[in-house]
């Protein structure tokens, strides 16, 4: 007996063969000609969505370009890629404040030693609302976060591929991870938010009278600068190329005398300092909050899926879209603000019906 | 003449399945040596246990007299040995250059001499160093991964069907080459389906049956023997 399948189910596979039908030139074209008219109509329309759009888009580049170098070398979906960014935005807090709040306290009792007390470090520069202490406490959670990804590879992710392990088992194992760090996160710093900065931020008039606050020149300088080191690195170093090699065909990089271990070591490293900026740029946009990570995930698995998955120009690319279309969906009547995430899931549906190896992605051998 | 690489009653397989019960080969310096035999018969097997693919259950491997027994691949290629798999032996995504960059992978000095001489050897590849290896047709992919390996300048290779799915003439020219870096002195161990042609231009030959040694010795010898004929070059078919 079939089980009967709903009308949703029969309305997708219905989508899908005649999207199929379509042939890949042409979904190519149709996607790239309804990306570009939606940008036009926000450039000409929304330019203050827009504005805003780049700058939640660069975010998810950062987020995206870690996800997709972590699965094209370890080959599989890692679920705590929006949590560690909670978790990196909370240590850099910490080492900027001090401040841990235990379970139970209702105020933060900061420790003793904090990179705020540095002479100055909390006078604002340039024009932004933080000092030199947050960028230090930003670098500060890079390191952390590259040595603790490091550190769970070898706890939990390396002995499962020693077994040899499932796509299926690694996914729930990072799952596993994701909700550990939230629980961690609640533990330390509990659930109310958090501002790295308190008070009004200081904003700049662009042209077009449009207002930004100055601090999101800041996200989008950074997010920019890190994705074009993280293109050189991949495409003029030995080790970056070794990366590209693995993600290509592991078992012929071990052939070729990689070090396979190593280059999964280096991964995570990477993988880890593009988390921790990442994260926190988006606590520097919105704020600290322990579960705004998961909430995350859905966009940024959108935004690198819709680039293809294992291409970091693609995830690149793939953020900007996804940023700026929710930003600027958002400024439609019927669309209230709170379903800014839906777009997002919208995109990742629509991809995969359409073309599912995405923009930049490899055709499926 | 000195043994490269000395395989002694090697017992292999792939989780419970024993594939190889106790196979011997050796491979004398400069020499092409040719392993031949039915589908199944542990042919493939054996490269990748000699290579650290896969674990030696039983058994040693020698390479210039130093076991490297159950050594990983990455420790292997550091001691002389290269490997060209079957399919999938080329990084599609990568230039051509950047293929060859990552055969040299362990080394950190030298890159341009080894490209130098490896440009050389597959002039065809040259022109076209920038490309990705993914637009390479099926020979001049061969010839790729055949250079790949080759960037380390090995004492021996091992070969693992290299004219699988490949026209007669390129299997003719890719013979050439083999030929070619056999005679500059690299060691050769080579698992053909393509018995006639690999006998032909080999020295030594082994025939492997059921995951053990059947028959051995000069290959020019085997071609003329009669089980062989009957059994993998098809000449029952042909007197017919």
């Amino acid at each position: 007996m079939l089980s009967p399948r709903s009308p949703f189910i029969n309305a997708i596979s219905a989508a899908r063969s005649r999207y199929r039908s379509l042939g890949d030139t042409t979904s190519i074209v149709v996607i790239w000609t309804v990306i570009g008219a939606l940008f036009v109509w926000a450039v000409i329309g929304e330019t203050e969505a827009l504005v805003i759009g780049i700058v939640t888009g660069s975010i998810f580049a950062l987020g995206a370009i870690g996800l997709t170098l972590i699965y094209g070398i370890l080959k599989f979906a890692h679920f705590a890629h929006g949590d560690t960014m909670m978790l990196s935005a909370y240590l850099a807090f910490f080492f900027l404040t001090g401040t841990l709040v235990g379970t139970g306290q209702t105020d933060a009792q900061p420790l003793r030693w904090a990179l705020n007390d540095l002479p100055s470090a909390a006078e604002p520069i340039f024009g932004f609302s933080f000092g030199y202490g947050l960028l230090l406490s930003m670098v500060a959670a890079a390191v952390a976060m590259a040595i603790i990804l490091v550190v769970l590879d070898r706890l939990i992710y390396r002995p499962l591929r020693r077994r040899s392990s499932g796509i299926v088992i690694f996914a729930i194992a990072s799952l596993a991870v994701a909700i550990s760090v939230r629980s961690v996160i609640l533990i330390f710093w509990g659930p109310s938010p958090r501002f790295y900065v308190r008070g009004i931020r200081p904003t700049t008039d662009l042209p077009f009278d449009i207002r930004v606050v100055t601090d999101q020149f800041f996200i989008f300088a950074a997010a920019i600068i890190l994705a074009g080191l993280v293109y050189m690195l991949l495409f003029r170093t030995k080790l970056g190329k070794a990366m590209r090699a693995m993600s290509d065909n592991a078992d012929l990089a071990l052939v070729s005398g990689i070090n396979t271990e190593r280059v999964v070591t280096w991964t995570w490293a990477i993988g880890g300092t593009l988390i921790a900026i990442a994260g926190v740029l988006l606590a520097l946009q919105s704020q600290l909050k322990p579960e705004l990570g998961f909430v995350l995930l859905l966009p940024l698995f959108a935004s690198t899926i819709l680039g293809g998955i294992g291409s970091p120009q693609g995830a690149f690319a793939g953020g900007m879209i996804v940023g700026i279309s929710q930003e600027v969906a958002v400024t439609f009547d019927f669309l209230s603000p709170g379903y800014k995430f839906s777009v997002a899931v919208v995109i990742l549906i629509v991809i995969l019906l359409v073309r599912p190896r995405g923009l930049f992605g490899a055709p499926q051998r | 003449m000195s043994t490269v690489l000395q395989a002694t009653g090697i017992v292999a397989g792939y989780a419970e399945v024993e594939i190889l019960h106790g196979v011997s080969i050796s491979v004398q310096e400069g020499e092409m040596v040719a392993v031949i035999g039915p589908n199944g018969a542990g042919k493939s097997t054996l490269l990748k246990t000699i290579f650290g693919l896969l674990p030696v259950r039983k058994g040693t491997v020698l390479l210039r007299g130093e076991d490297v027994t159950n050594q990983p691949p990455d420790r292997i290629v550091t001691k002389g040995m290269s490997f060209v798999p079957q399919t999938e032996n080329v990084f599609p995504s990568l230039t051509i250059n950047e293929n060859l960059e990552m055969g040299a992978f362990i080394r950190r000095d030298g890159l341009r001499e080894r490209l130098e001489r490896v440009y050389d050897l597959f002039p065809d590849l040259t022109d076209r160093r920038g490309d990705r290896a993914g637009q390479l047709s099926g020979g001049q992919r061969q010839m790729l991964a055949l250079a790949r390996a080759l960037m380390l300048d090995p004492d021996v290779l091992l070969l693992d069907e290299p004219s699988a799915s490949l026209s007669p003439k390129m299997v003719d020219s890719l013979f050439e080459k083999i030929g070619e870096i056999n005679r500059s002195g690299t060691a050769i161990l080579l698992v053909e389906q393509n018995a006639r042609e690999a006998l032909g231009r080999s020295h030594q030959a082994y025939v492997l049956a059921m995951g053990e040694n059947r028959l051995e010795g000069k290959a020019a010898d085997l071609l003329e023997n009669e089980e062989v004929g009957k059994l993998y070059l098809g000449s029952d078919l042909n007197d017919a």
